[in-house]
């Protein structure tokens, strides 16, 4: 184990790990958006509600995730109508693709699982906000979203973990993230097992603190339950 | 160590060992890296290095056969295990390589060079901002970010890759091995692109692979090398193959 190259390639690969977390961090936000909606359709008694949202999920949820960023970054960037339009400038950059396509997937994740969390809501419970007399909205501000959403904490926290290793895609639409620095640091010094060796490092250690505080969120959140 | 002189003496030609095999040169080759060399749908191989060997003995007026198609990564192992008695495979003259075998004089040489859209007006003096891009783990990238600085530098992990980009106007320069580049400027894809500037030089030269032992047939490469460059055979040959001098 060479520790003086290590050493010295770290504030590169910090670097990378900070446009790694930059990217996830943002994805995730973006995709929380999107799913709660989504989610809400696809959950709907109505036919066309439930099954529209079904396209988008079944697609970023049904291809890879590696096959979806060559689509939106190499494929798009190939018709001329797309380059000249004024989207051009947002899709040229690496940057934005990246963040499009893991908010979309994340989302397309997201929506599912929190689908699954509201259909999992006792019954009794949303019968009983209609009982003292609870609107559709109030309803679902009040008693639906509250408790699917921590209903969903535990596979949500999963999916932001999965989130977070495959962001390492971005480095084959040129980002310097923490794998692309890596991938680069290599190319120079042949130091394969010392560089992913401190990738994998700064990966545990990013899931580490991750984890920590989403005990913390799931402790507060849940708080209720405690007997 | 009679035995290595032996067989040796033979492959110098000297009529030692069988008859046959005596006054032929056997000449090793991959087979797998067109227009350099390759195999023909006949099983024949053809090619740049194939044809400077064919001159090359011509001009050495020995008789030679060519030995392919061959791994590329135990090549050097059989030009020592005296399978062939030369590697003419597009080898670049390296360090390490010149551990195990000895390189005649450069045949021709890998230059790095400049691509971008026709009518562009880049200037390569000049690329500050501009944003240029290499395939990673490559002699061009290395160039890349070495060399250049103030642009924003992208690299692929394909060279496929790095052209889609060129094509979409990501990238304003792609930096490349200048032969396979010329490759892609005649396809179809690349038919918008040229190249910019001159040809960069990164002292990647590419020699015939002897063995240590072979000193004489070494220097007889030599000279007959010279002899068809002087003589224009290399011009014609080269012409063949590239509307540009790779020597």
């Amino acid at each position: 184990m060479n520790w003086e190259e290590i050493f010295i390639a770290l504030p590169k690969l910090l670097d990378g790990a900070l446009l790694t977390v930059e990217l996830v961090l943002i994805s995730c936000i973006v995709g929380f958006v999107i799913a709660t909606p989504v989610a809400l359709m696809r959950s709907s008694q109505n036919w066309w509600l439930r099954n529209i949202p079904l396209i988008y999920t079944y697609f970023f949820r049904g291809t890879p995730l590696l096959v979806q960023l060559f689509l939106f970054y190499y494929g798009l960037g190939q018709f001329e109508a797309v380059r000249e339009s004024f989207l051009w400038p947002v899709l040229r950059e690496a940057y934005w693709c990246a963040l499009i396509v893991f908010a979309l997937n994340t989302g397309a994740y997201t929506a599912e699982i929190f689908r699954g969390a509201i259909q999992a809501i006792p019954h009794g419970e949303i019968e009983a906000g209609v009982a003292i007399g609870m609107k559709k909205a109030t309803l679902y501000r009040r008693v639906v979203l509250p408790r699917a959403i921590r209903m969903a904490l535990p596979s949500y926290g999963n999916e932001i973990i999965l989130m977070l290793k495959s962001s390492a895609l971005a480095y084959t639409i040129t980002l310097f993230d923490l794998t692309g620095v890596t991938r680069t640091i290599i190319a120079r010094n042949y130091l394969a097992i010392e560089m992913y060796f401190t990738a994998g490092v700064i990966y545990l250690l990013l899931t580490f603190i991750f984890i920590q505080v989403w005990m913390r969120l799931e402790k507060h959140l849940l708080r209720f339950q405690k007997v | 160590m009679k035995k290595i002189a032996i067989a040796l003496a033979g492959v110098l030609a000297l009529g030692v060992a069988t008859a046959q095999a005596a006054d032929k040169v056997r000449i090793g080759t991959e087979g797998a890296y067109p227009p350099f060399n390759n195999i023909d749908k006949d099983g024949k191989a053809t090619g740049f290095d194939i044809d400077i060997a064919n001159a090359l003995c011509a001009e050495m007026k020995v008789e030679c056969e060519i030995v392919a198609p061959l791994e590329w990564d135990s090549i050097i192992i059989g030009l020592n295990k005296k399978k062939y008695d030369a590697i003419v495979a597009s080898m670049s003259i390296t360090e390490e390589r010149k551990k195990a075998v000895n390189f005649t004089d450069p045949y021709y040489s890998n230059n790095l060079t400049m691509v971008a859209k026709k009518g562009s007006g880049i200037d390569p003096t000049k690329l500050a901002g501009k944003s240029v891009g290499a395939q990673r783990a490559t002699i061009a990238a290395n160039y890349v970010t070495d060399n250049m600085k103030d642009v924003d530098v992208k690299l692929y992990d394909t060279q496929e890759n790095a052209y889609l980009d060129l094509a979409s106007g990501r990238v304003d320069v792609l930096v490349s091995d200048k032969l396979p580049a010329y490759d892609w400027l005649r396809s179809d894809a690349g038919k918008d692109f040229e190249f910019v500037g001159d040809a960069i030089d990164v002292n990647d030269k590419i020699g015939i692979a002897i063995r240590k032992s072979d000193e004489d047939l070494r220097a007889k490469f030599n000279e007959a090398l010279k002899a068809i460059v002087a003589n224009g055979t290399y011009e014609k040959i080269n012409a063949k193959y590239f509307p540009f001098s790779i020597y």
